[in-house]
C-alpha cells in the first residue's frame, strides 16, 4: 500500500499550483508583503509556517468534535497562538540565535489568514492525517511563493541573495555595477511585493486559463 | 457519544477548560525555561559589549561574528576590567553594572529621576576603552546597542540591534558595512559632543572623512538612521559628566 493515496497526494500538491493560497485564493498577502525583502527571511517564515500549520491542523482536527461552534474562531486563535509561543520559548532556551531571527515573525504567524483559513475550512471537518497533509501542502504553497518573491526582491533591490553579493559591489562599482547598473530601491519596499505577486498571478493564469474567473 | 456543542453551558465549560489547560502549559513552560533563557540573554549582552569594543571573531570579509557563546563569559571577565555606574553625575564602582536594565535606567534619567547608568571599561591594544550602552527608538520599534570610545572621544566600535526594523533597509543597522563605518569617527565637534549622525547628504559613501561627525546612511528611504543618530546623541548627553572626566585625565 502506498503511503499516500491519490487523494492524499493531491492535498499536498494542489496548493502548490492550481489552488495556491497566495496566487489563487489571495490569502496571506500581508505577511507576503512584509517579510519578503530578503530571501533568508522568506525561508525562515516558510519553515515556521509549515511547522505551525502542520501541527495546528492536527490539533484542531483532534478537537473538531468538541469545539463549540460559537467560539470556534477563538479556539483556533488560541491553538495557533499557543503553538507559536511554545516554539518561540523553546527556541529561546535551546537555539537562541535562531530565535532572534524568528522573533519578528511570531506575530505575523499568529495573524496569518492562511492558517486560520485552513483550520476553518479543512481541519474542522476532516481527519487527522488528511488535515496534517492539507496543512503541510498549503504551507508549502505559501512558502514557495514567498521564496520566489524574496528571490526577486533581494536580487533586484539589494543585488544580493541570502546576503551574498551576486551582482558585484554597488559602492566600489564592480561587477554589473561597473556598467552603470543600479539597485532598484523600490523592490525593497512592500508595494514591490504586490507587483511581483501580480506578475506571478498573471503568469500562472495565462498558462492555465481554467483558473480565470468569469467576470 | 455525541455531545451537544451548541449549548451555552458547554461553550462556557469548554472556554474555561481551554484557558486553564493553555494557561498551565504556557506557565509551566515559561517557568521551566526561564533560567536558560536568562542565561542566553546574558551571554548575548556580553557578546554585544565585547563586539562593540572590537573583541570578536570577524575576518575582513566576514559578517558579524561574536565570541562563541561557550567561552564568552570567561572572555568578558578577562577583557572588561572595571564596571561602573553613573549616578547623578557621580561615578561609582559596581561589579554588577552589566545586569542593569539600560532601557529602565535611561527612562528614569530622562524623567529626571535617579538613574544608574552602566559603564564598562576594557583594554584594547594597551589603551583603555569605555563601552557605553545605548537605547532608543527606530522607525517601528526599539533599537539599542553599545558604543566604545577611547579617551579622545574617537569611536572604537559599535554594535547595534533592533526589534523590528524593515528587513533589507533599517534592519541593516546590525550589519557590518554599517557598523564598521563608525570606527574612527570622532564624537566631538570642537568642544561639543556632536555625536555621529547617519547622513543621507554627506556625499561620502566610502566614509573617508572621519572628522565630519557623519556616516553614510543605508538608503535614502531609511528612517531608522535618524533613530540611530538620536540614540547616540542621547547617550552622550546622559554620559557627559563621565566623558568629561575621561577626557581630563
Amino acid at each position: 500500500m502506498a503511503l499516500l493515496s491519490k487523494k492524499d497526494t493531491n492535498l499536498i500538491l494542489d496548493p502548490l499550483a492550481d489552488n495556491n493560497p497566495i496566487t489563487i485564493q489571495v490569502l496571506g498577502i500581508c505577511s507576503a508583503l512584509a517579510i519578503t525583502a530578503e530571501l533568508q527571511a522568506s525561508c525562515v517564515m516558510a519553515v515556521s509556517v509549515i511547522f505551525v500549520m502542520g501541527l495546528g491542523n492536527i490539533v484542531i482536527s483532534l478537537m473538531r468534535n468538541v469545539i463549540p461552534s460559537k467560539i470556534r474562531i477563538i479556539a483556533q486563535l488560541i491553538v495557533v497562538a499557543t503553538l507559536v509561543i511554545v516554539v518561540d520559548q523553546v527556541l529561546k532556551a535551546f537555539a537562541y540565535e535562531l530565535s532572534k531571527t524568528l522573533s519578528v515573525f511570531v506575530g505575523l504567524i499568529i495573524t496569518n489568514c492562511i492558517i486560520m483559513g485552513r483550520f476553518e475550512a479543512f481541519a474542522l471537518g476532516n481527519g487527522v492525517w488528511r488535515s496534517f497533509l492539507d496543512g503541510i501542502g498549503n504551507a508549502l504553497g505559501y512558502g514557495v511563493i514567498l521564496i520566489i518573491i524574496g528571490f526577486f526582491r533581494e536580487l533586484l533591490g539589494s543585488g544580493t541573495l541570502f546576503g551574498f553579493p551576486v551582482l558585484g559591489d554597488p559602492i566600489a562599482k564592480t561587477g554589473l555595477y561597473a556598467f552603470g547598473y543600479e539597485n532598484n530601491g523600490f523592490m525593497i519596499i512592500p508595494p514591490a511585493a504586490l507587483i511581483v505577486v501580480g506578475v506571478l498571478i498573471w503568469v500562472q493564469r495565462s498558462r492555465n486559463p481554467a483558473l480565470i474567473e468569469e467576470a | 457519544m455525541a455531545i451537544n456543542t451548541d449549548k451555552n453551558g458547554y461553550t462556557v465549560l469548554f472556554a474555561v477548560i481551554m484557558v486553564v489547560v493553555v494557561g498551565s502549559v504556557l506557565a509551566f513552560l515559561a517557568s521551566g525555561l526561564s533560567d536558560r533563557i536568562k542565561e542566553n540573554e546574558r551571554f548575548e549582552k556580553q557578546q554585544n559589549i565585547l563586539y562593540a569594543m572590537g573583541v570578536n571573531e570577524n575576518t575582513p570579509d566576514s559578517g558579524v561574528n561574536f565570541i562563541p557563546t561557550e567561552v564568552v563569559e570567561g572572555k568578558f571577565n578577562e577583557r572588561i576590567t572595571e564596571q561602573y555606574v553613573l549616578v547623578n553625575g557621580e561615578v561609582q564602582k559596581d561589579d554588577q553594572a552589566f545586569l542593569l536594565d539600560v532601557k529602565k535606567q535611561l527612562a528614569a534619567f530622562k524623567s529626571g529621576k535617579e538613574a544608574r547608568l552602566p559603564i564598562f571599561v576594557g583594554e584594547k591594544d594597551g589603551e583603555k576603552v569605555y563601552v557605553l550602552p545605548m537605547y532608543g527608538k527606530g522607525l517601528w520599534d526599539a533599537i539599542w546597542g553599545f558604543m566604545s570610545v577611547d579617551k579622545n572621544m574617537v569611536v572604537q566600535g559599535v554594535y547595534f540591534d533592533h526589534k523590528g526594523e524593515t528587513a533589507g533597509l533599517g534592519a541593516n543597522i546590525k550589519l557590518r558595512f554599517f557598523m564598521d563605518d563608525f570606527q574612527g569617527e570622532t564624537l566631538l565637534n570642537g568642544n561639543s559632543y556632536a555625536g555621529v549622525a547617519v547622513s543621507k547628504t554627506n556625499n561620502d559613501p566610502l566614509n573617508d572623512d572621519k572628522k565630519d561627525n557623519e556616516v553614510d546612511a543605508i538608503a535614502g528611504a531609511t528612517i531608522t538612521g535618524n533613530g540611530v543618530s538620536a540614540m547616540i546623541k542621547e547617550t552622550l548627553k546622559a554620559y557627559k559628566p563621565y566623558l568629561e572626566t575621561i577626557r581630563n585625565n
